[in-house]
Parts: C-alpha cells; structure tokens; sequence
C-alpha cells in the first residue's frame, strides 16, 4: 500500500540551516545536509530544503548545498526558493534535487508551470500555495504570505493542476506556526477536488494533528518545521503511532 | 571493479552516480560504446519520456549494445521499461529483452493519483535475485507507466492493481522503483547487485 509521507522542511540562509534546531548531542546543529541525514535516519519519507537567501551569492551558495544533500542523502528531497525562471529550475535538478517547489513565481507566472512540467516531467514541479481564509474564501498572497491577490486556492490549484504540477504543498497562514492543527476542511476538499497528491504543511502541534489531516483532510503528505526542528515531535513516535492508528507509513 | 552508467537523454543520472559513490562505486556516466561493453556491471537508469529516449537510443546505437550486453545489466524506472517489448507511453517498440507490454495507469477511484508517487511495499519478492531480504520492505516509486506482471516477474507491487517492481532475464536485472531514492534497502539492493 502506498504510504503517506512525512516531510520535515528546512529554511536555508547563505548555506545554514536557520530556526535553532534541537537535537540531542548533535553537534552541526546549521549543517542543511548533516540535518537532513538526521531527519532521513529517523524515517523521513522526502526532505524539503527552502533558500531564503536574497542575493545572487547566496544563490550559488544553495546550490552547492543541493549537491552536497544529493550526494550524502538517500531519499528524495524538494527544494525551493529563489526561483526567478526555467534555468534555475534546470540548474537545481542538474545539481541533483528531486523536486522544485514554487509559490510567488507560479501565481506571476502560471506559464512556468507548463514549462517545467513539458521539460522536466509533471512530478518534478511542486506547486506551493500560501492561502488566508478571509471573507468567506481562502485568498492566496505571494512574497511570503505578504501580498495578496484575487485567486481563491481551490481553482488556483486546479489551475496548476490542469498545467502540469505534480503535487500541490498548501500552507494555511491562519494555521502556520500556530500549533492548532491543519485546516482539515480545506484539506479535504482540495484533495478531493484535485487528482495530484496534497501535502499539507504548517499548523502541527501534536501527533494528533498529523493523524487528523491524514483521516480528516485525506492528504498524502504532511510537511512541519519547528515541532521537528525542536524535538517536540520525533519523527519514529509519529510513524509508530499512526501505523498504531491504522495509518500506512513507512516503518 | 568497474562500474558504468549509460549516458543518454534521461534525467537523474547524477543521483545513481551519488548512489553508487554511497555504496564505494566511483561509476562512469558514458555512452561510448567500447567503455560501455568492457565494463564488469552497467547501470541503465534514468527519469523521462519512452518514445523520445528510445529515439535517442537507436539514434546513438545505444539499443543493439544494450541487447547484446552480456555482463549484468541493472535498469532503473524508465530504463527498465525501455527494455520491455512495447511502451503504451508515446506508443513505441522498446528494447524487448522482457517480454512484456508497458502500460498507463488507469485510475479506478479518486485516491488512485497517477503518478504513483511515494513509497510502496514489495511483495512475493524472489529475495535471491539481489541476495538481499527485500520482501514487505518500503521503496520509492515515481511512475505513470508499469509492467504487469509477466514470466519476467522475480518482485511485486500493488498500485491499482498488482505490477512488476522487479523483472530479471539472464543477465538483465530492472527495478521500477528508484533505488537511488530508495533510503537503506536501495543502498542494500544496489551492493547486491554489485556484488553479482
């Protein structure tokens, strides 16, 4: 049976890891790939690395990162950010990432989408939407959540479904950070509205809260930080209790 | 030893070669013919389209070598479905060392999403084929396209309905799954196979 994924993320400035990242007698707490080899040690399903870096200089830098994760990390990884056009997505892929995942730029540019989806292949293309509930529709921003704009997230992901995205990663910014849960309502009705897998993503607290987007929001994936990042939640207890729950996951 | 990589139209060759360093393999990614033929294993990897790579191939003579091979030769995702007979994926003949047909995903309800992306388990895994216990184990697959099961079959999966995640004829060896992506199993299925 195909399982359902766990997905830490990590945010990546000029090479290092940023957010404090908490385990236990470890010493490179800011090395993106020793991270990441932990994360995939404990049962990870994919890894996911965001350059939040602006300058060119730290562009290459992130580069650099993605080969170094391609050569020491034995699972599929996604990564995102910085992306402006066509040549970056080739450069990440070239450097050995999996996945790319955009978000401002595919609200800009729908046409991206189509692009990287005719070059690379429909499973290659990642599309991240950033979506607040606010006067009765869940209204999607660009630049960071700053921005918003006129797309309502259900046909916004349709959209990019219909032009080639492999997989559609929703952060609710009511939700994010906030340790509530997902929006499981929204959840269920973009995976039911769409034929590409959901990954939910931000809004996690406790093992419940992935328990629940899985049976209550019917994702494939779920995607945390801090609660990783922390230790307040272990990536093998969270496995042993959804198996526990019924859930299939990779043990 | 030496280990060479069959460089053609197809992405994600880097990531066997990463693979393959993991496991102590520093592999050749060519596709000069005589490097290819005098190598002890080859590996045919790679993410892509079958009708435009099998174009490629023929057009580089890249499909006679492949056939005529006679040391073990490992296919991987879009390699081992270019070695069948047929491909439903832009309606092309392959390389036809398995005899089999490669055929679309047809969805039978809504949680059936195609791609078939993510780890799945094996089962009825022949675990002599890689001398490695791989049976009920979790691997990950990326793929629109699969083999049904056929007299090929040394390992299943079940996506829809059940498929071929492992096929072996004399000296040819093809995972559908990604062994490169596949965690610790991958790595054990890779030195097996190494180790042939």
């Amino acid at each position: 049976m195909l399982a359902k994924r766990i997905i830490p993320c990590l945010d990546v400035k000029d090479g290092m890891v940023v957010k404090g990242v908490n385990f236990v007698n470890f010493r490179n707490a800011g090395d993106p790939v020793e991270l990441g080899k932990q994360y995939s040690e404990q049962g990870a399903d994919e890894l996911v690395f965001l350059d939040i870096t602006a300058s060119y200089e730290g562009r290459k830098t992130f580069t650099d990162v993605v080969k170094r994760v391609a050569e020491n990390i034995n699972i599929p990884f996604t990564v995102g950010g910085g992306i402006t056009e066509l040549s970056d997505v080739e450069r990440l892929l070239n450097a050995g990432a999996d996945k790319v995942s955009l978000n401002s730029l595919a609200l800009k540019n729908p046409q991206i989408i189509d692009d990287i989806a005719k070059n690379f292949g429909a499973q290659v293309c990642v599309v991240a939407i950033d979506a607040n509930y606010e006067n009765d529709m869940w209204r999607c921003y660009v630049n960071g959540g700053h921005v918003p704009t006129d797309k309502d997230l259900f046909s916004w992901a349709k959209e990019a479904e219909s032009r080639g995205a492999g997989e559609i990663l929703f952060t609710s910014m009511s939700h994010d950070g906030m340790k509530i849960g997902f929006p499981n309502d929204a959840l269920r009705t973009l995976s039911e509205t769409l034929n590409i897998p959901v990954i939910a993503s931000g809004g996690a607290g406790s093992m419940k809260d992935f328990k629940d987007a899985f049976e209550l929001g019917k994702v494939d994936a779920a995607l945390a930080a801090s609660v990783f990042h922390f230790g307040e939640i272990k990536i093998p207890e969270l496995k042993a209790y959804l198996a526990e729950n019924n859930i299939c996951v990779r043990l | 030893m030496k280990v060479v990589i069959i460089k053609y139209n197809a992405g994600n060759i880097y990531s066997v070669y990463c693979a393959l360093k993991r496991v102590g393999v520093d592999a050749i990614i060519t596709d000069d013919k005589e490097i290819i033929k005098s190598a002890d294993k080859v590996i045919f990897p790679g993410v892509g389209e079958a009708a435009s790579t099998m174009k490629y191939l023929k057009e580089h003579g890249l499909d006679v070598l492949i056939k005529g091979l006679k040391q073990p030769v490992l296919g991987i995702c879009i390699g081992m479905q270019l070695m069948c007979r047929h491909s439903e994926e832009g309606n092309v003949d392959c390389l036809g060392i398995f005899d089999a047909e490669v055929k679309r995903f047809v969805p039978e309800c809504h949680e059936h999403k195609v791609p078939h992306m993510g780890w799945n388990s094996l089962f009825e895994i022949d675990n002599s084929v890689f001398n490695c216990n791989i049976n009920n184990k979790f691997v990950y697959f990326v793929h629109s396209y699969y083999i049904p099961l056929c007299s090929n079959t040394v390992g299943k999966c079940d996506y829809i309905q059940p498929f071929s995640a492992i096929l072996k004829k004399d000296n040819f060896y093809a995972t559908q799954f990604h062994i490169e992506k596949s965690g610790s199993i991958g790595e054990e299925i890779l030195r097996g196979f190494l180790n042939l």
